[in-house]
């Protein structure tokens, strides 16, 4: 791709958060040469404006020589990262490419996301990784971070070259989708792992539990007489891996956890001091099985189900829950057992979903609907627009910075595996690759110029033919969501902005 | 182009216009489920005569596609639209496309070039009809869809118990067996409470769907509301006015629902002495196939309760019934 800088940005009069400095205020946002310049407070009285934390204050410099972002009226924060994205490539470029996935991205407000390993061939050796991160400096519109397979080929029987991995650049490990059956397989993957201070990225469902299962187990898939998948599936994973962490001392993330037991189990461990993290998705936040009746949620009241039901857009593992289970999720993300939101977004091809529910694959398109959905627990009083913010933006870089609830991950220091298993060296990292910055998630100067411009109030009616992704899975389709991205800034560039026509 | 799905509705009813599909029974009103079984009176008359034979569907074509094994179902269905003058092409999985991975979608596209103005079909994939129905014009009807739902025999079941018994209101039906899964049982509780019956449950805690506990009956707001669910099966069938036994399959035991079918047959059989706990005029039911000696035991499967045959018989004309009242009937949102 050609220079994407921009030249320099003034981002006027928007609401400013940042957690990660304690900002939550109307102030301009200079960025220059791809990093956050300055940030100058709007007291209204020229030349007063300070603040702790606020930069270099003073006279107003102006704005010559910038290009100026009206923001008025739309907050201005440290752009998306999204821990848990499915770009599909290499191999599976007819659902999603690292070119429509990072534009969509994009339009999501999203400036970094990481690249799940499930691909074909899986980003299971260090030259498929290379290629994914060269991939993406081709093709990419924002920062891509790959993650590394657990196991050869994902087939949960031989450990990957997991520091091999991590030196081209893996940020972590997953098997995602599927998960590591093997307790002892994954005793020694959090082991090997804890040398490098990289999670272990979990997909936990005992499948022993979740044959055949294709929603929820609940009263919905009573009625609609679909095999469940029961929330307890889930939940004697969790249990399982949070004791094999604490035996490692690995580093343990829940990925899309979607149960009350689950958070529960997560929190538990924390309080404990282990190194244990957890996300959530939209989905999981915001819908209940009963969107699989097709009509947007609502269940037909002692009446009929229309034509609309079974609708395979719902279809996504693990699935959509109870609402006990969405309450507790939410409850989790607000008090800080779920650290935060990671999308899943997994785009799939249009014939993966028309077609029977049981043969319909899982997944859900939602980088693009993510940041509204999660808008809706705001404009339910669930979430204050501070804490969305650090759940969609600070927290997922504080965690790829390698901070564990508030400390840095622990290394070594409970390994117990045998010590001749470790490389030799422990010195790699994705930084050392110069792919993640030593700043991410923060609008501190001379950190990147990430920034996501949103206006929270903004209503627009999802239509997925025009979504950047390919994936037009979305059981949102028609539904309007109220909170709408208007620009996002990727390294001082604006690789999306809301044209006028866009509603 | 707008999709078919939204110039569609499947309402039905007596006073709603014509219906489009039959998917499961739980968009009938009671008065549309009595005006199909009137309909059914007349077809059983036609069954009786010399000569079995209408020109009610001449010119219609009804194509029926089972992608699941089934000789009574389709037989039954096959046999419904010859009498009454249609054109039945039978398409089974094995025979067909399908097996080449052609797509479901495709098929029953390429079934409807052939302008066909009923498609009967059976998936083992519950749903399966919802979504061949939001993608063509024409009517469905669901001969069985997974675990989901099976209208046209809960449609038979509830003609044979009216015509045989007088209104099912305020009557005891007990279900014994693999509810969860069984299409059978989802469709015949949706059908019978509409019609105002008791409806009482049973069988292994291992065999309930989500929300059925045994000892209670389904909370109101929850899907079977009103349905009680036994702890034995004595206490379900003690004073029925029906016994209907559902089909117990082997693969439940293959998946450790069961520890054997004999110790099921031992638990939940429904046998002489058990039955002689629900009154003496109590007819005894089964959706066949039946597994004699596992779910019922031979004496009381061919004894005087049992109206099994019955069944099969009232089969044609409900189906006789439902085809006629889809196909032959002026459409107004059609195309």
């Amino acid at each position: 791709m050609a220079d994407r800088r921009d030249g320099p940005l003034a981002i006027k009069g928007g609401r400013v958060i940042d957690p990660s400095q304690g900002i939550d205020r109307v102030a301009d946002v200079f960025l220059r040469d791809g990093k956050v310049e300055r940030i100058v407070e709007r007291t209204g009285r020229e030349g007063t404006a300070n603040a702790a934390g606020l930069g270099p204050m003073g006279r107003d410099p102006g704005t010559d020589g910038y290009r100026v972002v009206d923001a008025r009226g739309k907050v201005v924060a440290p752009g998306f990262v999204d821990l848990h994205t499915h770009l599909r490539e290499p191999g599976l470029e007819y659902k999603e490419t690292i070119a429509t996935g990072t534009a969509a991205a994009a339009r999501g407000g999203y400036t970094t996301v990481c690249a799940m390993p499930n691909t074909d061939p899986a980003l299971d050796t260090a030259s498929v990784v290379e290629h994914v991160v060269r991939r993406a400096r081709e093709t990419g519109v924002v920062r891509v971070l790959p993650i590394g397979a657990v196991t050869v080929g994902r087939q949960g029987k031989q450990l990957s070259e997991m520091a091999d991995l991590a030196a081209a650049g893996a940020i972590g490990f997953s098997d995602d989708g599927d998960p590591v059956a093997d307790a002892n397989l994954m005793r020694q993957a959090l082991a090997y792992s804890s040398t490098l201070g990289l999670p272990i990225i979990d997909h936990c469902q005992d499948r022993s539990l979740t044959a055949g299962a294709q929603i929820h187990e609940g009263l919905v898939s009573a009625r609609l007489g679909l095999a469940g998948w029961p929330s307890q599936a889930e939940a004697t994973m969790v249990a399982r891996d949070i004791a094999l962490c604490e035996l490692t001392g690995g580093r343990l993330h829940i990925a899309h956890v979607s149960t009350r037991a689950a958070v529960e189990l997560v929190r538990s461990a924390k309080e404990r001091g282990l190194n244990v993290t957890a996300e959530a998705t939209p989905h999981h936040l915001t819908l209940t099985d009963e969107w699989v009746y097709g009509m947007k949620g609502s269940a037909p009241d002692g009446g009929a189900l229309p034509v609309a039901a079974y609708d395979t857009n719902t279809k996504v593992n693990p699935p959509l829950r109870s609402r006990v289970d969405v309450e507790a999720v939410v409850d989790g993300l607000r008090t800080g057992a779920v650290d935060f939101v990671a999308t899943d977004h997994a785009p799939h091809a249009e014939t993966e979903k028309v077609c029977t529910y049981a043969e319909a694959a899982n997944g859900i398109s939602n980088i693009e609907t993510a940041f509204a959905s999660v808008m809706s627990l705001v404009h339910a009083g669930r979430l204050t627009l501070s804490q969305l913010v650090e759940r969609m933006s600070t927290q997922p870089a504080r965690f790829l910075s390698g901070s564990v609830n508030g400390r840095p991950a622990r290394k070594l220091d409970h390994v117990r595996a045998n010590p001749g298993m470790l490389p030799s060296s422990v010195s790699t990292s994705p930084a050392s690759q110069g792919l993640l910055p030593a700043t991410l998630g923060t609008l501190k100067v001379g950190a990147p110029a990430d920034v996501v411009i949103f206006d929270p109030d903004a209503p627009w009616t999802v239509d997925p033919a025009r979504f950047a992704s390919k994936g037009r899975n979305t059981p949102l389709a028609g539904v309007t969501l109220k909170g709408r991205v208007t620009a996002t800034i990727y390294g001082g560039a604006v690789v999306w902005e809301l044209a006028g026509g866009d509603v | 182009m707008p999709r078919a799905a939204e110039r569609r509705t499947n309402q039905g009813g007596l006073w709603a216009g014509p219906r489009r599909h039959i998917l499961d029974l739980d968009d009938f009103t009671k008065a549309e489920i009595e005006e199909v079984m009137l309909n059914a009176d007349g077809m059983k008359e036609v069954l009786g005569r010399g000569v079995r034979k209408t020109p009610a569907l001449r010119g219609k074509t009804v194509v029926t596609v089972f992608f699941e094994a089934s000789t009574r179902t389709r037989v039954s269905f096959e046999q419904a639209g010859k009498i009454l003058g249609a054109d039945v092409i039978n398409v089974t999985a094995s025979a067909s496309s399908v097996t080449k991975g052609e797509s479901l979608l495709n098929t029953v596209r390429t079934l409807q070039a052939m302008q066909i103005d009923a498609l009967v079909m059976r998936h083992p994939h519950s749903g399966a009809p919802y979504f061949v129905a939001r993608h063509l014009d024409t009517s469905v009807v669901n001969a069985g869809d997974g675990t989901h739902a099976h209208p046209t025999q809960a449609l038979l079941d509830i003609y044979t118990i009216e015509r045989l018994r007088g209104k099912l209101a305020g009557k005891r039906v007990a279900i014994i067996g693999d509810i969860l899964y069984s299409r059978v049982a989802r469709s015949d509780m949706i059908g019978m409470l509409k019609m105002g019956a008791e409806v009482v449950v049973c069988g292994p805690p291992t065999l309930l769907p989500p929300g059925f506990t045994p000892g209670e009956t389904v909370p109101e707001g929850q899907p079977f509301e009103g349905v009680r669910v036994a702890r034995r099966v004595e206490e379900a069938v003690d004073g029925a006015d029906v016994v209907m036994v559902l089909r117990i399959q082997r693969e439940r035991q293959d998946a450790g629902h069961l520890p054997s079918l004999r110790e099921y047959s031992r638990e939940y059989g429904i046998n002489a002495a058990r039955l002689g706990l629900a009154r003496p005029d109590a007819l005894l039911m089964h959706p066949g196939p039946m597994n004699e000696g596992v779910e019922i035991s031979s004496d009381v499967a061919h004894g005087d309760q049992s109206v099994i045959e019955e069944q099969v018989a009232n089969g044609v004309a409900v189906r006789m019934a439902v085809l006629y009242m889809l196909c032959a009937r002026a459409r107004n949102g059609g195309s």
